[in-house]
């Protein structure tokens, strides 16, 4: 089964309610707009009112030679510089978290090498809660790697700040155990002239939400917005996506392609687009692609795109899902190709495009070999 | 020596609404290797419709007769297995495949029909070759599989394929068609250069005598309505130019 709803809600309308105060939510119930989609009872009380006992994830940094890693602690004034939690479990691990990473890009720094945070789960015993800061220093140029893996059920938010001219570039891998919970926030800030490459992979969970948002702090900032997932069965995979544009002659492109398979496999993929009245020049495209491999498998896609000022560059969005086509396999079959191979070709190339955006060739090759392995 | 035996052939083929229509009505035909068939019909005739049976496209259906390649069952083949049996269809359609690049595709094809993997160092120098044979730009090796190819550009292609691919007996399904003349030669070149290897037949569709120039047939058959309603040699050809299909379309609808 395939769906696509728009909704009702303006966009200005859904991402209004913001606080560092988890109580400031109320518990959802699932009628809400932002929580219509998730299954609740799978979160593990995550959404609830109730205390839940400390689970562990080890954090592991890997830093480039011209980064600076650090552990701050709360009271930290670049802890929740950029970004107040917008939903109830982001500002539950805003309010619980014990101990920050915080990456620091020093000005016209151009890194060597990757930065690779491994987030590793130790179980599912518990609930474990973090928070990330990237800052990038004006000029700078970096790429960051975010790498989930083991069993968990973690929640968290990952500020990332590119000052004015900078570049980023940042993975976010969610390679997790199928039993693990992880819901998260990635909040981008673009200075003027800034620009940021953002991947997210998803590829295993139980669940996973996975919520980027971005907003403009001056002219010319530059977000593509990329995902990848692979939905298995049982498995519930969501990534709500919200650019804000405030700042004039700014840019936005969004392309997230996913792939289902299996029994109540179920993929959520929402794209609010905001363009205020003051972001004249506005350039934005937003692309969600869903390839169906089986019944019972469902994918959900909303795009929402809402327009305040006629002075903008372009503004546009689509949506689509489909089946593997049997003309391509027909093709590739009859040059002797056989089916599975054929249909391996066919999926490598759905996400071709989005593989040649990884940059760092270790995870690109491990995420082309991922997609294989999970369809293959 | 090949042989490609077609017999009593009926074929529906699958609506969009579900629904089988006939569309081939009996088709008999041997192509041997070393010979040359050319098939001309009027649009709609169903010559497509018999490469695409041959081939074994999943919307057509075989209701009765027999295909057989060296005595083999064809139809009780999977697809890739026709290909790998030295069957090879060049389409009039060739089909769009994003995000495979046509080195990829070609190499894996080539791998299949061969049944192990070419030297990398063998298979790049083999398709250079190919492809500068056929006047295709090197460049075309790194573009996906046919995107925004033009229509002469797929065509190449094709054969392309054909020469890498090296089958028994290839079905050329209007490989002639959108080509400017300059184009025609270098293709019909290249259906010569595999015409001339040893063991290899052709069945060439087509609906202009134009490239029948340049390939010469052993023999030439009139398709209508599903089925072959004439069949001669180079001359049947030039009659059909000087006349047209009409005479064998109302001879056809007299018969049915
Ligand atoms: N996939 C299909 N769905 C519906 N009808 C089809 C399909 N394929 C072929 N047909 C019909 O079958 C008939 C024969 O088509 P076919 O393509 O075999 O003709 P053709 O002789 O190759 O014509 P042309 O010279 O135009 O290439 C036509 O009436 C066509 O509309
Ligand atoms: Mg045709």
């Amino acid at each position: 089964m395939q769906k696509a709803v728009e909704s009702d809600t303006p966009v200005t309308r859904l991402h209004e309610h913001a606080s560092y105060d988890p109580a400031d939510f109320e518990v959802p119930t699932g009628r809400e707009e932002e929580w219509r989609f998730t299954p609740l009872r799978r979160l593990r009380g995550l959404a609830g009112a109730d205390p839940l006992p400390a689970g562990a994830v080890t954090v592991e940094v890997e830093p480039a030679p011209e980064v600076k890693a650090e552990k701050a602690q709360r009271g930290d004034p670049r802890i929740g510089a950029s970004y107040v939690p917008t939903d109830r479990v982001s500002a539950r691990a805003f309010a619980s978290f014990t101990e920050a990473t915080v990456i620091t890009v020093p000005a016209e720094a151009e890194t060597t090498a990757p930065t690779m945070i491994t987030v590793h789960g130790e179980g599912t015993d518990g609930v474990a809660f973090g928070h990330t800061v990237v800052e990038v220093g004006p000029m700078a140029r970096t790429t960051v790697v975010l790498d989930h893996r083991g069993s968990a059920t973690y929640a968290d938010n990952v500020e990332l700040v590119v000052a004015d001219g900078a570049a980023l570039s940042v993975v976010s891998l969610q390679d997790w155990a199928d039993d693990a919970v992880h819901l998260s926030h990635h909040h981008v800030q673009l200075g003027r002239d800034a620009k940021v490459s953002h991947t997210v992979v998803t590829l295993g969970g139980d669940l996973v939400r996975i919520v980027p948002s971005v907003t403009y702090t001056g002219r010319g900032g530059d977000a593509e917005l990329n995902g990848l997932y692979i939905t298995d069965a049982g498995q519930h995979q969501e990534h709500r996506l919200f650019v804000e544009h405030s700042a004039p002659d700014c840019k936005s492109r969004v392309l997230y392609k996913g792939a289902l398979q299996g029994d109540e496999a179920h993929s959520v993929w929402i794209g609010d687009v905001l363009i205020e009245v003051s972001a004249t020049g506005t350039d934005t495209y937003e692309y969600n692609r869903n390839l169906v491999l089986t019944d019972n498998a469902r994918a959900d896609s909303v795009p929402n795109l809402e327009i305040l000022t006629g002075e903008i560059l372009g503004a546009g969005h689509a949506s689509a899902n489909g089946r593997l086509e049997d003309i391509h396999l027909f093709y590739l079959m009859a040059r002797g190709i056989p089916y599975e191979e054929a249909r391996r070709l066919v999926i490598r190339g759905y996400f071709g495009e989005l593989l040649d955006k990884i940059e760092v060739g270790d995870v690109r090759e491990r995420v082309a070999q991922a997609v294989e392995a999970e369809l293959g | 020596m090949a042989t490609l035996e077609i017999r009593d052939l009926h074929v529906n083929v699958e609506e969009a609404n579900g629904a089988q229509r006939e569309i081939l009505r009996g088709v008999d035909l041997d192509v041997n290797a070393g010979e040359t068939h050319a098939i001309m019909g009027p649009n709609g005739s169903g010559k497509s419709t018999l490469a695409y049976a041959i081939a074994g496209h999943p919307k057509y259906h075989v209701t009765s007769g027999t295909v057989t390649l060296d005595g083999e069952d064809v139809l009780a083949m999977s697809v890739d297995a026709r290909a790998r049996a030295g069957l090879f269809l060049a389409m009039q359609y060739p089909v769009e495949v994003p995000g495979v690049s046509v080195s990829n595709f070609l190499r894996t094809a080539v791998t299949a029909v061969q049944g192990e993997a070419p030297k990398l160092r063998d298979f790049m120098k083999s398709m250079r070759k190919a492809m500068s044979d056929l006047s295709i730009d090197p460049a075309f090796a790194e573009r996906n599989l046919n995107e925004g190819f033009s229509g002469g550009e797929k065509k190449r292609h094709e054969v392309l394929q054909l020469e890498l691919l090296n089958p028994k007996i290839a079905v050329l399904d209007e490989t002639d068609s959108g080509l400017d003349i300059d184009a025609l030669k270098v293709v019909s070149e290249g259906i010569n250069r595999f015409r001339a290897g040893a063991g290899h037949g052709v069945l060439l569709i087509t609906h202009y005598t134009r490239i029948l120039r340049y390939v010469q047939p052993d023999f030439v058959h009139v398709f209508v309505g599903g089925r072959i309603v004439r069949s001669g040699g180079q001359e049947l050809a030039e009659e059909l130019e000087a006349n047209g299909y009409e005479q064998f379309v109302k001879e056809a609808a007299a018969v049915s």
